[in-house]
C-alpha cells in the first residue's frame, strides 16, 4: 500500500490549483486512486491558495491532509505555516527566489529551486509551478514524466493552445534542473 | 468499465442531474456550490434544457414547485444561507406531494457564518426547515462519485415517492475533484397523472395545493402522508457498516466526516482498539438497523459530525441509549482531524467518556 | 327556451366563497369568458396566490396551482418554462403582488416571461381582514392604519403598473376597473390582450384591476364602487401603460 499526500501552497495566481490538478491527472493516468482539494473562497483573489493532492493505491479516506509526504511551498507565509507539518522522511520543494530561508529539519529531503527565476529568465513568468511539479515528477517514479503531454493536453483549454508548449517547457526545466 | 474522469464533486451532480434527464435547473449563486449553476448554464442551452438563474432564492424553489407541478424532473441547489430561504418553498412542496431535488452544499452557520465545509444543517435537512409536519428524504454523499450516484437516485426516489430529495453535502464535497464513471444506469421513469398539462378539454382539472381549512381533511392528508414516510423508512433506509463484525467501539459519522473516520479506525485498528464505523447514507430515513444490532455489541458510540451534535440525537434514538453515545465534533468551517477521531476512539475504549 | 345568460365552461359549479358585493366575481368571470373565447381551456393552467383569490383553484376549470404568497410569478415561471404551448396565467392580490411578492413581480417582467398576470387592487387585505396594503390610499383607515395611512410613517401607495411600464422588459402593462358597465366592457377587452400576447409569443402581460373591497372598507357595495371612482381612480388612473407591439397590428 502506497500513499502520496502532496500539499502545494502559496498565493493566489501562482497556479497552485492547476498544479494540483496536474499531479491529480497524472495519477489519474497511473491508474492510481486519486484526490484533489482545493482551499476556495476571497483569499483565492491574490492571498493564500493551497491544494491537497493524494495518490494512493488503495481508496482515499480523507481528502484532507494532516500530514504531508510532499510540501510544495511557493512563498514564505506557506513554508512557515506548513514546514512542520511534513511527515519525517518526507519532501519540501521551496521556491528559493521567493523563500530566502534554509528549512531546519534535517529528516526531511529539501530542493531549493529558483523557480520563478528561472521562469523569468525563460520567458514563461507564470509557469514557475509547473517548473517544480516537472522536478518533483523526476523524483516519484509512481508518477514519472512519460505522458505528462497528454495531461497538459487534457488541461490547457483550445483557446490558450500556445500553453501547451510553455507548460512543457517549464516540466522539462524542473526535470533537467541540478543535472 | 466505464473511462474514469475526474470531475468536481459539484459538477458530478450537474452532470448525474442531466444523464437522470433533468432539464430544468431553477437556482441563485452562492458559494461553496457555485459550480452546479455554471455547469448547468454551459449545458442546459445545448441540450434543449432550461437554465435560469432566479432573482432569489425564494424565486428557484418556487419555480422548481411550478416546474415540479408541471410534471418535470427539476433541481435547484444552494448552500445553507441560501436553503434557509428556501424553507418556505420546500414546505409547500411536501404540502402539495411533488418530488423535487433539491441540494445544500453545506457551509458554517448560523447566519451568514462562514464559507467552509459544515454539517451543520442536519436538523435543518432532516427535521424540518420550513414549517409543517413533512420529511424529505436526505442523501449525504461522501465523494465525488456519490454526489453522481444519489443524484440519480435522489431523482429517482422523488419520483417513486412524490417527494423532495434533498442531497445533504458540504465544501469539501463540493470542491474536491476524484475520479468518477458515469456507468449506463437505467432511468426510470414515473407516470404522472397529477401533473399539470393542460385538461386538454379530455378529464377533470388537476389541482396542485397545499390548503386544506378544514382540520380534519388536513389531518387526514397528514396521516396519509405519514403512511408514505413510513414506506419509506422501511424500503430506502441506506448505510456503509465498515470494520464492524468484531468492533468495540463504533464511530458514526456521515459525509465528509466519515472519510476522515476510516483513517482514524484504521490507525485505531493498527494500534490494537477494535474500532469501526457506521456511515449513515440517508439522513432521512436514518438506519436504525445497523444502530440496534451494533448497541448490543459495542462498548460505545462516538458521533463525529461539523456540528454542535445534531445527529447525536438520532443516534441516542436509534440504539436507544443502550450504550453511551459521546460527541466529537468541529464546526464553523472546521474539519476534524483524523486525530482528533482517534482519541475520541482510545477515550471510548478505555471507558473514559467525555 | 333560449339560454340568453349561462355560466362561462371555463368556471366550475363550486359557489364562490367571496363577499356579497365582491367584485372578485366580475373578475373570475372576465377571465373565464376570455379563456372561453380563445378556447384555450384545455391548455390554460392558472396559479392561485395567497389572499382573497386563494381558492381560485376550485373555480377555474383549467388546471390549477396554489403558490406562496407573493410567489405567482415564480411558480407561473417554471410551468411556462417547462411547458411553453400551455397559457399559464397568475391571478393575485395587491399585498401578494405588491408586498411580499414584488420582486417576483418586478423580475418576471423583467425577463419578460411569457405569463398573464391578472392583479386585482382593491387597497386593502381583505382574507386578513382588512390590513393596510401597499396600495392604501393616503389617509386611508385599515385595521393596521386605524388613524389612516400616514405616509411620513409608512410610505405611499406603489403604483405598480406605472412601475412596472418603465422597465424595458416586459410587453403590455395596463390598468382597467370593475366599478361600472363601460370599465367592465374595457377591462375584458384589455385582459384578453393580455391573453392574446402570451398566445402570440410576445412576453409578459400585467392588468392590474382596480376592485373593491366593500367589507372591510366598512361600505355597502355601491358606495364602494363610487369610492373607486371618487378615491381610487384619480390615484390609480385606467389606461395602457406599456404597449410594445402598440401599432405592430391592423
Amino acid at each position: 500500500m502506497k500513499t502520496t499526500e502532496i500539499l502545494i501552497a502559496g498565493f493566489g495566481g501562482q497556479g497552485i490549483l492547476f498544479s494540483g490538478k496536474f499531479l491529480a491527472y497524472k495519477g489519474l493516468m497511473e491508474e492510481l486512486q486519486v484526490s484533489w482539494l482545493p482551499s476556495y473562497g476571497p483569499e483565492m483573489r491574490g492571498g493564500t491558495a493551497n491544494c491537497n493532492v493524494i495518490l494512493s493505491d488503495t481508496p482515499v479516506g480523507s481528502p484532507i491532509i494532516t500530514t504531508p509526504d510532499v510540501l510544495i511551498a511557493m512563498n514564505l507565509p506557506s513554508l512557515q505555516k506548513y514546514v512542520n507539518t511534513v511527515r519525517c522522511g518526507g519532501q519540501i520543494y521551496i521556491d528559493s527566489s521567493l523563500i530566502n530561508i534554509k528549512v531546519e529539519r534535517n529528516d526531511v529531503e529539501v530542493f531549493y529551486i529558483p523557480v520563478t527565476q528561472m521562469a523569468k529568465d525563460e520567458g514563461i513568468g507564470s509557469l514557475a509551478n509547473m517548473i517544480i511539479v516537472g522536478h518533483l515528477l523526476e523524483n516519484h517514479p509512481e508518477l514519472s514524466f512519460d505522458g505528462a503531454s497528454e495531461v497538459v493536453e487534457n488541461l490547457v483549454p483550445p483557446k490558450k493552445a500556445a500553453l501547451k508548449e510553455l507548460n512543457m517547457k517549464a516540466l522539462s526545466l524542473g526535470k533537467n534542473y541540478n543535472k | 468499465m466505464a473511462d474514469r474522469i475526474l470531475m468536481k464533486g459539484n459538477e458530478a451532480i450537474a452532470e448525474a442531474a442531466i444523464r437522470a434527464g433533468c432539464r430544468h435547473y431553477f437556482g441563485y449563486p452562492i458559494t461553496p456550490q457555485t459550480e452546479i449553476a455554471a455547469y448547468m448554464a454551459k449545458k442546459m442551452p445545448k441540450i434543449g434544457g432550461v437554465f435560469l438563474q432566479a432573482e432569489s432564492e425564494i424565486a428557484s424553489i418556487n419555480m422548481v414547485y411550478g416546474a415540479a407541478a408541471a410534471g418535470m424532473r427539476v433541481m435547484t441547489s444552494s448552500s445553507s444561507p441560501g436553503v434557509s430561504l428556501k424553507a418556505e418553498g420546500l414546505s409547500y412542496i411536501a404540502g402539495s406531494d411533488v418530488p423535487a431535488l433539491v441540494v445544500n452544499v453545506q457551509r458554517g452557520g448560523p447566519g451568514l457564518g462562514g464559507i467552509q465545509p459544515s454539517q451543520s444543517d442536519y436538523f435543518q435537512a432532516t427535521k424540518g426547515g420550513g414549517h409543517g409536519d413533512y420529511r424529505m428524504i436526505v442523501l449525504a454523499p461522501a465523494s465525488v462519485q456519490e454526489m453522481a450516484s444519489l443524484t440519480i437516485k435522489g431523482f429517482d426516489l422523488a419520483d417513486k415517492y412524490c417527494i423532495t430529495s434533498m442531497i445533504l453535502a458540504d465544501g469539501t464535497i463540493g470542491q474536491m475533484m476524484e475520479p468518477i464513471t458515469f456507468e449506463d444506469t437505467e432511468i426510470k421513469t414515473y407516470e404522472k397523472p397529477w401533473a399539470l398539462t393542460g385538461t386538454g378539454c379530455a378529464r377533470k382539472h388537476n389541482i396542485i395545493n397545499s390548503l386544506y381549512l378544514k382540520p380534519d381533511e388536513l389531518e387526514k392528508k397528514n396521516f396519509e402522508r405519514y403512511e408514505k414516510y413510513k414506506e419509506i423508512e422501511k424500503n430506502e433506509a441506506m448505510w456503509e457498516e465498515y470494520m464492524m463484525d468484531d468492533a468495540e467501539v463504533c464511530v458514526v459519522a456521515f459525509g465528509i466526516t466519515s472519510r476522515v473516520a476510516k483513517n482514524a479506525v484504521l490507525t485505531a485498528r493498527k494500534e490494537g482498539i477494535k474500532a469501526g464505523l457506521i456511515r449513515p447514507i440517508t439522513l432521512w430515513p436514518f438506519p436504525n438497523a445497523p444502530f440496534e444490532a451494533a448497541a448490543d455489541k459495542v462498548k460505545a458510540f462516538i458521533s463525529a459530525e461539523l456540528s454542535m451534535g445534531q445527529m447525536i440525537e438520532d443516534i441516542k434514538l436509534a440504539t436507544k441509549c443502550k450504550k453511551p453515545v459521546t460527541l466529537c465534533n468541529r464546526c464553523g468551517g472546521m474539519i476534524l482531524a483524523p486525530d482528533e477521531i482517534l482519541d475520541a476512539i482510545r477515550n471510548a475504549e478505555k471507558g473514559e467518556l467525555a | 327556451m333560449a339560454v340568453v345568460f349561462e355560466k362561462p365552461k371555463s368556471l366550475t359549479d363550486v359557489p364562490f366563497h367571496y363577499c356579497p358585493g365582491c367584485p372578485h366575481g366580475i373578475i373570475h368571470r372576465l377571465v373565464a369568458e376570455v379563456i372561453d373565447e380563445l378556447g384555450i381551456e384545455g391548455t390554460a393552467i392558472g396559479v392561485a396566490p395567497v389572499g382573497c383569490a386563494v381558492m381560485a383553484y376550485d373555480y377555474f376549470a383549467c388546471d390549477m396551482i396554489e403558490a406562496p404568497h407573493g410567489r405567482a410569478p415564480a411558480v407561473a415561471t417554471g410551468i411556462k418554462r417547462c411547458r411553453p404551448e400551455n397559457v399559464v396565467f397568475t391571478y393575485q392580490g395587491d399585498g401578494d403582488l405588491a408586498s411580499i411578492g414584488m420582486a417576483e413581480t418586478v423580475h418576471s417582467a423583467a425577463r419578460n416571461e411569457n405569463i398573464t398576470v391578472i392583479f386585482v387592487n382593491n387597497a386593502i387585505y381583505g382574507m386578513t381582514g382588512g390590513q393596510m396594503a401597499p396600495t392604501s390610499l393616503p389617509g386611508q383607515v385599515t385595521q393596521t392604519s386605524p388613524y389612516g395611512r400616514d405616509v411620513n410613517h409608512c410610505g405611499w401607495p406603489i403604483r405598480v403598473s406605472e412601475m412596472l411600464a418603465t422597465l424595458e422588459g416586459p410587453e403590455y402593462v395596463a390598468r382597467v376597473a370593475v366599478n361600472n358597465v363601460k370599465n367592465v366592457k374595457n377591462a375584458k377587452k384589455v385582459i384578453k390582450k393580455a391573453f392574446e400576447n402570451q398566445i402570440a409569443g410576445k412576453g409578459f402581460s400585467l392588468v392590474e384591476v382596480v376592485s373593491a373591497c366593500p367589507t372591510n372598507w366598512g361600505m355597502t357595495p355601491k358606495a364602494a364602487l363610487e369610492w373607486v371612482e371618487s378615491d381610487m381612480l384619480p390615484y390609480y388612473p385606467i389606461g395602457v401603460y406599456k404597449d410594445r407591439s402598440a401599432g405592430e397590428e391592423k
